[in-house]
């Protein structure tokens, strides 16, 4: 379902199709779960990881944060051929650790601080030593916190569903 | 006779000026912020990014107000802010089928797989005009209960039009489109005649007057289809897109949409058993009324591809593409505004000629 990030189902296709081993999988993942984070909750990840690893490397950005669009494409029918349907803003970053490692960020909106923060995170989550007890503590609750927002956004209509009844008629067995 | 049409700069910058001061209105009544926009003009902001053609809340809001809540300028203000934006690529295909459903209504089936589910609409009230909103404080209206615990969850809402495909029924939608071009008229102007895919690229950015008009004259006759809503269903789809520095596509975020699929008179041949048709549209947003007129104004267009006379407006491509875009429209219409000196000098030299001839003649 939108907006409750990757089901636990969906392992993920690469470019070519094929799937996704479990270190893309993992990373994929948290690259969503921050692609919907706010301003604060990404100040807070970025706030649990410096408690663990301690003082980071400077990143040196290779794009600084950029606004732009993307061409949204839809199906004819749902389900048919492609066409354009309309534009939408999103904003990127890519910066890169000293140590080599690259981190990017991709996000709906135009969102320049969020967009710089989630890049250094996705770059520090790939931390080999600490990577798992981070994703534990940041990217999980984050994780289950939009899951359950998007259930309670769609929830909200569960009232408005309609409870037909029909009247029993005179030629209907009892 | 020379005129001269320079000058007027200082009445331009009044105007302006003057201009800002009304779109404030009454200094003591509190300013609209952006944020009240967004929240609680929520279908204009929708209404601008769908014929704006950019999904970005905060700018349609933004652009309502500097507008003074005229939506075909506010329009005017988001395509000319995109055109400032670099296209940093396009998305995958959205997939409805996954939506976080908000509502779902069928005019087809009553008994649909997932359910009749309303949602936050207009149909069924009374459009009497509520006064209790005019009061100056009022309590915060208290949404119905949603279910608490294991109650039945909305998580599988089959299309309407996939059962019917199923069936055979309903002529299905493939995706044929692998390695084809797909028409962008941000990039490409119109071409006649105009594929599926530039038609409903115009369409979805088409005023919703115009559609809407247009549609109502496919229902009077004027291109009949005889059609039914076969669904439509709005909430959140994903955004997926493929960065080029990532070997797999992320989601970057959702977008709210409305989807309609019209389900129309059928069509067979001496190969293929009777289907019903289709027509599509969608709308970002609570867009319904749009989405259905472009659903119907879809179907009409379709009328040489499913070998019917096209002999009504709806069902002319060429006239519907050229006059649907309000900016287009609104832009040639408002010209006539500009100085037209020279050209109004001409047309009176001429008609004073006219006259004379005529007078002279009489004499």
């Amino acid at each position: 379902m939108s907006g409750s990030g990757i089901r636990d189902d969906d392992v993920g296709h690469g470019r070519d199709g094929s799937p996704l081993s479990p270190v893309q999988a993992a990373r994929r993942r948290w690259l969503v779960v921050l692609a919907r984070a706010s301003l604060a909750e990404l100040e807070v990840i970025r706030g649990t990881i410096d408690g663990i690893i301690g003082d980071q490397m400077t990143p040196h950005v290779l794009r600084q944060p950029e606004i732009g669009m993307a061409m949204l494409r839809g199906r004819m029918g749902g389900t048919g051929q492609v066409f354009n349907f309309s534009e939408i803003t999103l904003t990127r970053c890519t910066l890169q650790l000293a140590d080599g490692r690259l981190g990017c960020a991709y996000m709906t909106g135009r969102r320049k601080n969020e967009a710089r923060l989630a890049a250094l995170i996705d770059a520090l989550l790939q931390d080999p030593e600490h990577g798992e007890t981070l994703i534990a503590l940041t990217i999980d609750p984050l994780a289950a916190e939009q899951a359950e927002r998007a259930r309670r956004l769609v929830a909200r209509s569960v009232p408005t569903k309609v409870e037909f009844f029909t009247l029993v008629r005179g030629e209907n067995p009892a | 006779m020379y005129v001269a049409v320079k000058g007027g700069e200082r009445a331009i910058a009044a105007a302006h000026r003057l201009l800002a001061d009304e779109r404030r209105g009454d200094p003591s009544v509190p300013e609209l912020s952006i944020a009240q926009i967004e929240q609680q003009m929520s279908l204009a902001v929708d209404r601008v990014m769908s014929e704006g053609a950019l999904y970005d809340r905060e700018l349609a809001a933004l652009a309502i107000k500097q507008a003074r809540g005229d939506l075909v300028e506010a329009i005017f203000l988001l395509r000319a802010y995109r055109t400032t934006l670099p296209r940093l690529g396009h998305t995958l295909p959205i997939d409805t089928g996954r939506m976080a459903v908000r509502r779902r209504i069928s005019a087809t089936f009553k008994d649909v797989p997932g359910g009749q589910i309303l949602g936050p609409t207009f149909d069924y009230t009374h459009r009497l005009l509520d006064f209790t909103l005019a009061a100056e404080e009022q309590a915060t209206p208290q949404p119905p209960q949603p279910p608490t615990g294991d109650a039945e969850p909305i998580t599988s809402m089959p299309r309407v039009t996939d059962i019917m495909t199923a069936e055979g029924i309903l002529a299905p939608e493939t995706d044929s489109s692998e390695g084809n071009s797909i028409a962008d008229l941000t990039r490409e102007p119109l071409a006649f005649p105009a594929d599926r895919d530039a038609r409903l690229q115009a369409l979805a950015r088409a005023d919703e007057g115009f559609l809407l008009g247009l549609g109502y004259s496919t229902q009077r006759g004027y291109g009949r289809s005889h059609p039914f809503a076969g669904e439509v269903r709005m909430g959140a789809v994903a955004v997926e897109i493929q960065p080029e520095e990532l070997p797999f596509p992320i989601e970057i975020g959702d977008v709210e949409l409305t989807e309609c699929q019209m389900i129309n008179q059928y069509k067979g041949s001496a190969e293929t058993l009777p289907q019903f048709t289709r027509g599509y549209g969608l709308a970002f947003g609570q867009g319904e009324r749009k989405a259905m007129a472009m659903a119907l104004v879809d179907r009409a267009l379709r009328a040489a591809e499913l070998g019917e006379s096209a002999d009504s407006p709806a069902q002319d491509a060429e006239f519907v593409l050229y006059h649907c875009d309000n900016l287009e429209a609104s832009g040639f219409v408002q010209h006539l505004k500009l100085p037209h000196y020279v050209d109004f000098q001409a047309e009176l030299g001429t008609l004073r000629a006219l006259r004379a001839a005529r007078r002279e003649a009489a004499e």
